[in-house]
């Protein structure tokens, strides 16, 4: 596989870096904020969540130990890493493959403290990775089939829109999305909105500027995570840009409000959901999918 | 600037506090009151926060524990003792497994006097705390009690609220 760095590819690399957390923050406020607004309140400002990092910054630095820092900045660079790869149009398979070391990393961090509510949310995390990684390796393999490749940029560029032959697969995504961005009712690793679960679960023993890098991991992760949703619209032409854009605004407002709508539910009921809705639904679609490639119907 | 004023973190111990305290500091929280909108949290992890709010006097039991919450808490931090349990021991001061006001076992920089506190009450009392976060970021902190604005206070409470104040005000004096 050769592989050319071009222009465009260092320009959009520097732009996720630069504006990929400014998004992302921006996500973040107006999320709180859509969430304050449909539970009855006023909210916090757009720019809460850069004012929570920037005092995370300023804090104490509190560290268990040396190696938990360091696997937090591994989940850092990984996330980063990962959004780059992404955004500069390179191979999906890697891009996931990057994802996952990026969580693994943060499970890692949890791992290397002796507290008890660090380690259940280490052991629920991974058991959500169990549940989702499945799913999320069929998304690639459904994506290949119908562009017939695995680069982004080729996937972006041309060939049918895969919304439609994919919309099994697309439900999936939606599904692995809510775990991902860590929404009610899966955010059974580290809750965010009550802050009660397990204490804080995976981020229990991680305060000050480590906490800041998590946040701000989140923020490009985020972005990188609704940036995917566009590749299920996007076929070369504006119009379905647009309409990809339009659909990540859709899908994220769908995520705030299934995030308000459901009480958290415990790890058995995640994890049996997610294998049977997204195995049930990306399984059926790539083999009807096959068989329409078969008898050259697609 | 601080930012630590913008996003304060809030850990919330019930010492042994009748559960007024508790029940008005969780109201905050509520649409009506609503703190969020000043950025504050409820947490339930002391190395997250920021702001230690305290309800209920301490007795022999709960020493350590609130020695251990206010430990963790990564600086700056601030102590709001809530009720007039938390500032001074209140009705149960005397009391034989009573030690006092949480300011017998750690520093308090701010007390919010009542029974119950009001919400309003202890909303002033966090933004008077945010006060001192902001001097001890910026290292200019003298170890001085700040007080909750006596005609906040005032509201507070049915009749009783004249010896709420009086407490409180003796602290400031010594």
């Amino acid at each position: 596989m050769e592989f050319n760095i071009t222009p465009v590819m260092i320009v959009s690399a520097l732009a996720y870096l630069v504006l990929g957390p400014v998004v992302g923050c921006l996500i973040a406020g107006i999320d709180r904020k859509i969430t304050a607004r449909m539970q009855g309140r006023f909210g916090p400002p757009i720019l809460q969540p850069f004012y929570d990092v920037r005092k995370l910054l300023e804090k104490e630095p509190v560290t268990v130990n040396n190696g938990q820092d360091f696997f937090v900045m591994a989940m850092l660079i990984f996330m980063i890493i990962t959004g780059c790869l992404f955004f500069i149009g390179e191979n999906l398979l890697l891009v996931i493959f990057t994802l996952t070391t990026a969580a693994i990393f943060l499970v890692l961090a949890a791992y290397s403290s002796n507290s008890p509510y660090s380690q259940l949310g280490a052991e629920r995390e991974l058991l959500q990775m169990m549940a989702y990684e499945p799913a999320v390796l069929l998304i690639a393999v459904g994506l290949y089939m119908v562009k017939g490749s695995f680069n982004v940029s080729d996937i972006i560029s041309g060939g049918p829109i895969a919304v439609l032959p994919l919309l099994g697969i697309f439900i999936s995504y939606i599904f692995v999305l809510t775990m991902k961005l860590r929404k009610s009712p899966f955010d059974l690793s580290m809750s965010h909105h009550p802050h009660q679960e397990l204490v804080k679960g995976v981020t229990t023993e991680i305060s000050g500027r480590s906490l800041a890098a998590i946040e701000v991991s989140h923020w490009y992760e985020n972005v990188f995570l609704l940036g995917f949703i566009f590749l299920f619209f996007a076929n070369g032409s504006i119009l379905w840009g647009v309409i990809g854009i339009v659909a990540i605004l859709l899908l994220y407002f769908l995520e705030i409000l299934i995030d308000n709508g459901y009480a958290r539910v415990k790890w058995q009921l995640a994890f049996k959901w997610c294998w049977k809705i997204t195995l049930i639904c990306s399984g059926v679609n790539v083999i009807v999918l096959y068989f329409l490639k078969m008898y050259n119907l697609v | 600037m601080a930012y630590v004023t913008k996003s304060p973190w809030v850990i919330h111990y019930d010492g042994s506090s009748c559960n007024g305290c508790d029940i008005e500091v969780l109201a905050c929280l509520t649409p009506m009151y609503d703190v969020e909108r000043f950025g504050i949290i409820n947490t339930g992890n002391p190395k997250h926060a920021d702001v230690f709010l305290v309800t209920g006097s301490v007795n022999e039991q709960n020493i350590p524990v609130i020695k251990q919450i206010y430990e963790q808490m990564p600086e700056p931090k601030v102590v709001v003792a809530v009720g007039i349990c938390a500032t001074s021991g209140g009705v149960f001061k005397d009391c034989y497994n009573t030690m006092g006001g949480i300011d017998t076992v750690i520093p308090v920089d701010v007390y919010v006097p009542g029974c119950a506190a009001r919400p309003e009450a202890i909303i002033d009392g966090v933004v008077k705390g945010l006060g001192v976060l902001g001097e001890k970021k910026a290292g200019n902190y003298k170890a001085a009690v700040v007080q909750a604005d006596e005609e906040e206070v005032e509201v507070q409470s049915f009749g009783e609220t004249t010896d709420d104040t009086a407490v409180a005000t003796d602290k400031e004096e010594v």
